[in-house]
């Protein structure tokens, strides 16, 4: 396709959601700066003409400072049309990036976002007029519930480029001018979004607020997690679904078959068949926990919360050599690491994303390793998942403090723009869940199906058996664990969740859980994450960060061992 | 006075900005730069960060940072 479609603007002024409204595509937005970091794709049928849209990762400027910068800039090199949109409740500071690009010399259109927003923020801006003086089309619009988006694609064959005039010299003062011929302000009242905004952005309040929030994240993650499983999933998977399922195939030929799809005993968590334990792992028991926590983070993304965390915490992550914005992908990897991972890409220096990735991968399991923890530990009661979680978060700590010592270079400053509270639609909200469900279900759930059969083959071959001889006798003795801990350790690299599920029929005490369960965390990456990495940081480094982490693991069980 | 030196909810006019080139530029491209009134809004202790009000921009920047904008009253 040779036309090409740039939607450029500054960081979080909704070109997510107007690249979903042209190309249908589903892409994730959120209410902070730099959620865009792979750039997104799609195409667009206007009467007979096609063309390509590219959602370009938000920027302040066209002098690159940051990665994302610059890859904005190489892109506007291959456009030939530049959707510019800007954020009407922020004119002045939009309409500068909009002058760079006028001196581009490439056809433009300007949509103004958020424009239903500038009603109660006493804000008035008389587009037709703005029009007029910059010589492109002006078109409002609230991309969110799709008002203005048929004009911009009605409106898309009059892109021109500007023959506006001016010195680029006085930026600020041409975009001062344009605002105040253009914008009305009447008083603005001090709305109580205003002031929620300070109180979580204020370290006296914003710190018990935080942890206020975390604590709620954790009630509400187990509530509608837990409350699935029992109550929903687990009687239909044990009254309907395995019943049935068993029956079916219960005089299935030849066994080796049958061993496959269903395995040899009756007991799901123990059958490692592609019916039954691949079905109920991740569908019975991730999947809730998974809804449930990827719910309240959209949430959390799109009403703006996130950003004013890394401000709290900004201090503490500066004793570890980062700044707060490294508290964002720390946050995301609670839930999965896989895209905590890829959002260490808004950091700078290689050195940061060392760090946090470290951080992300060893200070806590993610969700449906949790909810497997919280689920297993339940029985050695509260006191030993609470200092699995609390020796693992001592231990990643500790190893940041001795990398920040190491890995040469200095904490960069905090620099992040605080976005508006903004209340999250529910449709948007249900959108991001479903694209958030679907990657779940097409990414991970073959991947454990996968493990869970792979694991059954070497069982039926008498595989397991041998490497549990070889590496699990010195393993086990090592950490003072059953030696059948290798073919769960073996499980743990395909599904970390899993690894834990299979340390139920083991039969372990407290002492032994806690240890185990440590060790499985902290040991390897699962196989996604560690793609991810390899991806994202190059070979070298992600074997270095591998073994770091497995050496810490292995010492950390052995001493835990001693002294527990 | 720089900014990490006035009061909490204050406004007040940034005269120079005593850093590099690359911090100069960064604020500028948001609407911070000399003769721009801005307003103090929090400032956490132990050096942290400064968030400051700049026309409709909420911002949030390190210490250090804060330390070059200098202002006045």
């Amino acid at each position: 396709m040779s036309n090409k479609i740039l939607l450029v603007g500054n960081p979080n002024v909704g070109k997510s959601v107007v690249f979903s409204r042209l190309t249908g595509v589903g892409v994730i937005s959120s209410n902070y700066a730099g959620t865009t970091i792979e750039i997104a794709r799609g195409s667009l049928k206007i009467g007979e003409e096609k063309y390509e849209v590219i959602d370009v990762p938000g920027t302040y400027s066209l002098d690159p400072s940051s990665k994302a910068e610059e890859v904005a800039v190489e892109l506007l090199k291959e456009g030939n049309l530049i959707i510019n949109v800007l954020d009407s409740t922020n004119l002045e500071r939009n309409l500068n990036l909009t002058l760079q690009l006028i001196k581009k010399n490439i056809p433009m259109l300007l949509i103004l976002n958020f424009w239903d927003e500038t009603k109660h923020k006493g804000i008035s801006i008389d587009y037709k007029k703005l029009e007029e003086i910059i010589k492109i089309p002006v078109i409002p619009v609230c991309a969110i519930t799709g008002e203005g988006v048929n004009e911009i694609i009605n409106r898309v064959k009059d892109a021109k480029t500007s023959v506006y005039n001016f010195n680029f010299e006085e930026n600020w003062k041409i975009v001062g001018e344009l605002v105040d011929s253009v914008q009305k302000l009447s008083h603005k009242h001090h709305t109580f979004s205003d002031r929620l905004s300070e109180i979580t952005i204020h370290p006296v309040t914003g710190i018990p607020a935080a942890l206020l929030i975390l604590f709620f994240t954790f009630i509400i993650v187990r509530f509608i997690g837990e409350g699935l499983v029992t109550r929903v999933l687990d009687p239909l998977f044990n009254l309907y679904y395995h019943p049935f399922i068993l029956k079916l195939f219960s005089s299935l030929q030849p066994e080796f078959l049958k061993q496959i799809l269903i395995g040899k005993t009756g007991v799901v968590m123990e059958s490692f068949g592609l019916l039954t334990t691949a079905v109920y792992i991740p569908v019975v028991i991730v999947f809730p926990y998974i809804l449930a926590f990827y719910l309240v983070l959209s949430f959390l993304e799109d009403f703006g919360y996130l950003p004013r965390v890394a401000v709290i915490f900004d201090n503490i992550f500066h004793r570890l050599g980062l700044h707060g914005y490294s508290s964002i992908p720390v946050m995301l990897g609670l839930g999965c690491k896989v895209p905590a991972l890829l959002a260490t890409r808004i950091l700078e220096s290689e050195r940061e994303k060392v760090i946090t990735t470290v951080l992300i991968l060893m200070s806590a399991p993610c969700m449906p390793q949790t909810a497997m923890i919280f689920s297993l530990g339940a029985k050695y009661g509260v006191h030993a998942i609470f200092m699995i979680f609390f020796i693992l978060f001592v231990i990643a700590v500790v190893t940041s403090l001795i990398l920040n010592l190491f890995l040469k270079g200095d904490a960069p400053e905090l620099f992040v723009e605080i976005p508006p509270y903004r209340v999250p639609r529910i449709a948007t909200l249900l959108n991001k869940l479903w694209f958030r469900t679907k990657g779940f279900f097409s990414e991970a759930v073959p991947m454990i199906i996968a493990g869970v059969f792979i694991i059954n083959i070497m069982d039926i071959i008498g595989f397991t058996g041998l490497i549990a001889v070889w590496i699990g006798r010195p393993v086990a003795y090592l950490l003072n664990l059953p030696e059948n801990i290798v073919s769960v350790m073996l499980m743990g690299f395909l599904r970390k969740d899993v690894s834990i599920a299979l340390l139920a029929p083991l039969g372990l005490n407290a002492k032994q859980f806690i240890v185990s369960s440590i060790f499985l965390v902290l040991y390897l990456p699962c196989i996604a994450s560690f793609f991810t990495l390899l991806k994202e940081m190059g070979a070298k480094v992600t074997f270095k960060i591998t073994f770091v982490i497995l050496t810490i693991a292995f010492c950390t069980a052995f001493i835990l061992n001693r002294l527990l | 006075m720089n900014l990490t030196e006035i009061k909490e909810h204050k406004s007040c006019r940034i005269v120079e900005i005593r850093g590099g080139k690359e911090l100069i530029r960064k604020l500028d491209s948001l609407g911070v730069r000399p003769g721009v009134k801005i307003t103090k809004i929090s400032s956490h202790f132990l050096k942290g960060p400064v968030t400051i009000h700049a026309g409709c921009t909420e911002l949030a920047l390190g210490h250090g940072m804060a330390k070059q904008i200098i202002v006045e009253g």
